[in-house]
């Protein structure tokens, strides 16, 4: 009985490891076909481009009518980066404005979210947590509630339309979610810890200085990607509050997106140029960025 | 913190440096949102000028087609088309999200080789933009012509022997329940005809965009889901095991039980990126003929900035943050006073 029922479990394990391994695979091929259309049609030649092969890989042995050929083609990015008969503005003016937004935005956010998440876990006052909460909110508020006002604040205050403003505007809605994950972080942080820096002595000051700081690099990793990221990749706020010579990435390549005149494989090699940046923080640090999804769903 | 340790001029120090933080969120958060509701009862009808004379809830009568004058304005006509659509995108988005993101996640959870491989490769969309990925997708929708051949995933589907299933993805098709159908007899019968009308209903369009969203937010959904798997003991699998439960048991009976607060947390945040959802649409192709995948946010910013209806828009933008706060208010009171609880 027992050896007639014993391969059975066994072939049954089988089955359901194939089964396993075929659902990982095709779920890899609804992820990965879109970076491969973009990706193949980049590397495209302008004559290659042809809506009814676009699944086709990129001919490689016929260069002869490819300006910058390196194996493949690079035509393609040549005209999205340094802009072209078809692209006024070149993704690599859009890419220097995105990088000036960013990475002042991210700074600055970063750090006040340091000391705000220090001050709302550690010193808490009356009504702390109200308070905390009422921050929170500006986390889920849709933007277009505070649109109208936010342009016409940005022009009073004469940031209307160039790449200050946007910092602005970055940074001051960043608040809420940079204070959640610091705040939740240094709420893991035992309080024996500081007490003791405080028996000799130590102050509000002196213990985010000595005792916090030094523990603070993983949530700051944390938050600076999370920033990085979100920042990089708005466009509702830049599409409103700058234009011409002064758009990021994201708004550049809609504009050549909707542009009739710029041809498939230019467009996929300014999207594949806009993706990288936050691409290569993915690859290198993806650690941490999904410890700021995390801790982003209010469950860090 | 212990008591004793607590000097009172450190926590002013603390409310003090905690201040400006809380200005710039209590002025661009509460008072913008407060300005937005004035601009949207205003008389600022169109133009660069502002003017704040009240004029009552002109606008969102105008929205809601409320009123003999408003019933078929192109305002209420578009604005029902952004409901239709939204609706149909967030249920039909959360759905794909949660099967797609929890089987992901069973999945990966069962020892699997290269786990780490996989769930990076299912969670890189999170971090592109939404502008990359809807123009991706929007050339993976292209139809192709009839005449010619097919384009994008058509032809895809072609090369894999599905060739009669070819919809023309731009078309302005609203799948909805006909009048004449049985069904749509029956409900005009017992006086709900409406519900058999395009008014509800999802178009292809949309259909494309609820693709492309699953596609970005599928892999945090599973992220989400993996981590609560990771959380619940082998022990209560075992011991459920033991008492004879079924594999398919243990997931209906032990596990989806115990993964209701993510789920939760998962439906309230897709529900709540999905109706503010705009980059999307943009560069999807926008509105569509007919308003066939048109949504509030996409509306409020064409009415407000490419049409100068600035009150339209403040209306627009207060009922997206209505319908909003009515997922997050109660989800933040929620998760704060378990947070206070532990």
């Amino acid at each position: 009985m027992a050896t007639q029922t014993l391969p059975r479990p066994r072939f049954q394990f089988r089955i359901s490891r194939l089964i396993i391994y075929l659902i990982l695979l095709s779920f890899t091929v609804f992820y990965i076909l879109p970076v491969y259309l973009i990706i193949i049609t980049s590397f495209k030649q302008y004559a290659d481009v042809n809506l009814y092969r676009m699944w086709d890989f990129p001919p490689v042995l016929t260069l002869e009518h490819c300006t910058n050929p390196a194996f493949f083609c690079f035509d393609s990015f040549y005209e999205a980066w340094f802009g072209g008969p078809s692209v006024t503005v070149g993704m690599s003016q859009a890419f220097m404005n995105s990088l000036t937004m960013t990475v002042p935005a991210t700074l600055i956010s970063t750090v006040l979210g340091s000391i705000n998440g220090y001050i709302l876990a550690k010193w808490k006052f009356r009504y702390a947590d109200i308070v905390f909460s009422l921050v929170l909110f500006g986390m889920f508020i849709p933007y277009q509630a505070v649109l109208i006002p936010l342009t016409i604040t940005v022009k009073n205050i004469g940031l209307y339309g160039n790449l200050w403003g946007l910092v602005f505007v970055h940074t001051i809605y960043s608040i809420p979610i940079a204070a959640l994950i610091f705040r939740n972080y240094y709420a893991t942080i035992p309080n024996e810890i500081m007490e003791a820096s405080r028996i000799d002595g130590g102050n509000i000051f002196s213990v985010y200085r000595y005792i916090i700081l030094p523990l603070s690099p993983p949530a700051f990793v944390v938050v600076l990607i999370w920033q990085f990221t979100n920042i990089w990749n708005d466009f509702l706020f830049a599409v409103t509050l700058v234009q011409n010579k002064y758009q990021p990435m994201t708004v550049a390549l809609n504009n050549i997106a909707g542009s009739f005149s710029v041809q498939w494989n230019v467009q996929m090699a300014a999207a594949f140029l806009t993706a990288l940046p936050t691409l290569l923080v993915y690859i290198i640090l993806g650690r941490y960025f999904l410890r700021g999804l995390l801790a982003g769903s209010l469950k860090g | 913190m212990s008591i004793s340790l607590n000097r009172n001029w450190e926590k002013i120090v603390g409310f003090i440096i905690l201040l400006p933080s809380l200005i710039g969120v209590a002025v661009f958060v509460y008072g913008f949102i407060g300005w937005s509701a004035l601009v949207s009862v205003s008389n600022w009808k169109l133009g660069a000028k502002p003017d704040y004379t009240f004029s009552g809830l002109d606008a969102y009568a105008r929205l809601f087609g409320i009123g003999e004058r408003y019933a078929t304005s192109i305002d209420a006509i578009r604005f029902g088309a952004d409901v239709r659509n939204v609706i149909g995108f967030t249920l039909l988005f959360i759905a794909g999200c949660i099967i797609v993101g929890f089987s992901l996640a069973t999945v990966l959870d069962r020892n699997v080789r290269g786990e780490g491989f996989f769930r990076n490769l299912y969670l890189f969309p999170m971090a592109i933009s939404f502008i990359v990925t809807g123009l991706a997708w929007r050339w993976m929708f292209t139809s192709g012509d009839p005449n010619v051949g097919s384009t994008g995933i058509n032809l895809l589907f072609e090369h894999l022997g599905l060739g009669f299933f070819k919809p023309n993805w731009a078309s302005d098709l609203v799948f909805h329940l006909p009048a004449e159908s049985g069904v749509g007899q029956f409900l005009s019968g017992i006086g709900l005809g409406w519900m058999a009308s395009p008014r509800l209903g999802v178009s292809l369009g949309v259909l494309t965009l609820v693709v492309a969203a699953i596609w970005q937010m599928s892999g945090y959904t599973m992220a989400l889901y993996l981590a609560g798997l990771r959380g619940i003991s082998d022990d209560l699998r075992e011991a459920a095991r033991v008492d004879g439960a079924t594999e398919w048991q243990v997931y209906w009976n032990v596990i989806i039980p115990l993964l209701k607060p993510i789920t939760l947390s998962v439906i309230i945040i897709l529900a709540h990126s999905s109706l503010k959802i705009y980059d999307l649409v943009i560069a999807m192709g926008g509105q569509g003929p007919g308003f066939v995948k048109d949504m509030p946010a996409v509306n409020m910013w064409d009415t407000t900035f490419g049409q100068s209806r600035f009150a339209q828009g403040a209306a627009i933008g207060m009922v997206l943050l209505m319908l909003s706060s009515l997922l997050i208010v109660p989800y933040l009171t929620f998760s704060l006073r378990q947070e206070e609880e532990r």
